[in-house]
């Protein structure tokens, strides 16, 4: 359960202060499969940002499985991040020199789980995603559609409650797009809430609950 | 996180830049090898000095007149020492772990055979020479044991002594004049080499009290005196300050062991190598600048992943032991291998020129192993931190 309550976010431009979210309150039900759309400058990544607990608001409250966060150091926060938010993001974000297995045990190798656990929980994974015969490939030996699906491995790996897609599908092809969403779907199917930030109208309306922004504010919620 | 994670995600990055990290390893590779190399040499040579000055035996104690030390109106003082006699060397022969005594004065003078003269170094010693000073006479014999005030007129050559005034031909037997007394020779030194710059082989060696008679000088310079080997110095030292204390009266003397030479001498020499190692220290900082460098550009390019990292849910502290990690192991191995190439090196470099000792100080060479890995720490600590500080949302939006 996500419940943002008149959240401000700020930003120093210059001399000028512009606003990044302005009052938005926004609660979202565990499982929901949510699109957020809007055009550039409406505060849709920064929505993101605060929710995936990468950032802060100015002001307001962000409760995230009843855990009040905006009082949180960002010890805690990464710690919140670690075991409840998984991302996908539209640049991929692997790493170039470490094989499609080891991005995908990225997050429990820096949270300090043992290699036994790891290894099992990855190959569960692999063969969720239909990568397991790509195991130990490099990325740069990956298509796109398969890049994303290594980092969305990587995303579900510690088995968060909330997925945030950050344009997931910006970098593919309309092929390998729609298969990655085909993937985020299942993973919502099988409980996990969806959130995906996304330009594309198509993408974003296949979503059970529509949200519109402009100006830092929720235009329309369907 | 694991150590073995760290270790092997850290190997890894290494590894990704296969060229960047051999070029930074190899800065501080150089350093290192300098290191070893300089302290090699430098304690190589204090071997050989030291050596130098045991060739002449060991368990050695020198009396000299005068006491060093601050006096007030040193020039009454100094009239008022009395000289150091042949009554104080007999003195302290008498003392029941002392061996043998040489009395010792040295000074210049013609020598001349046949139509040849050279001014060279006389020296006035006794017939103890030998066992004190581990000089040993090539051809015929040294001086013979006989009562100081009454020795007979005998002279025994240095090397170069006899080369200069006799050739190839034997001496032995033959008259010299030294300062316009007649010799006999009836000894040449085996070749000593020089020392200090004295060339102990254009030498000409005479009974102590000819020579002084010779010089006009009613004191000895030195007395040495040779003592029984287990005995410790300082209690010999003692023993002769004792004597020497109730024979003239005040310490108007100064007891050296040659322990307390070597010391000295040691001392000197270790500062000598710990300044050729603080030369070679020079470039191991340069090389920590290389690796301070390239770290700084390692975190400005993986910005993105720091990001990353921090998304996954990765601490400041992961973040800063990654990167820190990262310099250390650039220090490391480049260490490793500066101290296989300076180990090599000096082994080389003795093979090459025997004549040139080297000897591999492992003190110095494990200091300078720690030195690389805290120059790596030291590199790392600023890049490392940038990194560590870095605002995640910042850092995923660089590409």
């Amino acid at each position: 359960m996500i419940e943002l309550q008149a959240v401000e976010r700020r930003f120093q431009v210059g001399d000028e202060i512009v606003h990044g979210l302005r009052g938005v309150s926004l609660s979202i039900a565990d499982g929901d499969y949510l699109s957020i759309m809007g055009p550039s400058g409406s505060g849709k990544s920064t929505l993101l940002n605060i929710l995936g607990l990468l950032d802060r608001p100015d002001a307001g409250h962000y409760r995230l499985e009843g855990t009040e966060t905006t009082t949180q150091d960002e010890e805690a926060r990464a710690g919140l991040r670690q075991h409840h938010i998984g991302f996908v993001f539209q640049a991929f974000h692997l790493i170039p020199r470490l094989t499609a297995a080891q991005n995908i045990a990225l997050p429990m190798t820096l949270a300090g789980v043992a290699p036994a656990q790891r290894e099992r929980r990855v190959a569960e994974v692999l063969q969720a995603m239909g990568l397991s015969d790509r195991a130990r490939h490099t990325p740069n030996q990956l298509s796109g559609g398969q890049r994303q699906r290594v980092a969305i491995g990587r995303a579900i790996v510690m088995q968060p409650q909330v997925l945030l897609a950050d344009e997931p599908t910006g970098n593919l092809d309309q092929h390998s797009g729609g298969e990655v969403i085909k993937v985020l779907e299942q993973l919502n199917d099988q409980g996990i809430t969806l959130i995906v930030v996304t330009h594309d109208p198509a993408i974003g309306a296949r979503a059970r609950r529509r949200i519109r922004m402009l100006d830092g504010a929720i235009e329309s919620d369907q | 996180m694991r150590t073995l994670d760290l270790i092997s995600m850290t190997g890894g990055a290494v590894r990704g830049q296969r060229m960047r990290s051999l070029l930074t390893g190899l800065g501080i590779a150089v350093g290192i090898a300098a290191v070893v190399l300089l302290t090699a040499i430098g304690e190589g040579i204090q071997r050989f000095v030291l050596n130098e000055f045991t060739q002449f035996g060991t368990n050695l104690l020198a009396i000299t007149p005068g006491k060093t030390g601050t006096m007030g109106m040193s020039g009454a003082v100094v009239s008022n020492v009395r000289p150091l006699s042949l009554e104080d060397a007999d003195a302290v022969r008498a003392l029941p772990k002392v061996r043998a005594v040489v009395p010792m004065i040295q000074g210049n003078a013609a020598v001349e055979h046949a139509s040849r003269s050279r001014r060279t170094m006389v020296l006035g010693v006794n017939g103890e020479v030998p066992q004190v000073w581990q000089m040993h006479a090539a051809l015929g014999r040294f001086l013979p044991q006989d009562p100081p005030r009454r020795a007979r007129a005998y002279a025994v050559l240095g090397s170069k002594l006899r080369d200069e005034l006799f050739g190839t031909r034997t001496p032995l037997g033959e008259r010299i004049r030294i300062g316009g007394e007649s010799y006999r020779v009836i000894g040449v030194m085996a070749s000593k080499g020089q020392m200090l710059g004295f060339d102990l082989d254009d030498t000409v060696f005479i009974p102590v009290a000819r020579a002084m008679a010779m010089f006009d000088r009613e004191s000895l310079m030195e007395i040495d005196l040779l003592y029984t080997p287990g005995v410790r110095a300082d209690r010999i030292a003692r023993e002769v300050h004792t004597v020497m204390l109730r024979r003239h009266g005040e310490e108007d003397f100064t007891i050296t062991t040659q322990d307390q030479m070597l010391d000295v001498l040691g001392s000197v020499l270790d500062v000598l190598t710990m300044a050729v190692g603080a030369l070679g220290g020079i470039s191991l900082l340069v090389g920590g600048v290389g690796i301070l460098t390239i770290m700084t550009i390692a975190v400005k390019e993986r910005t993105a992943e720091i990001g990353l990292l921090r998304a996954l849910g990765a601490r400041r502290r992961q973040v800063l032991s990654l990167f820190l990690a990262e310099a250390v192991l650039l220090a490391v191995l480049g260490g490793v291998a500066g101290l296989v190439v300076g180990a090599g090196g000096a082994w080389l470099l003795g093979w090459l020129i025997p004549a040139l000792p080297t000897h591999l100080a492992w003190d110095f060479t494990l200091l300078a192993l720690v030195v690389a890995a805290a120059i790596g720490t030291l590199a790392g600590v600023v890049p490392a931190l940038q990194a560590a500080r870095l605002d995640p949302v910042t850092a995923l939006r660089d590409e």
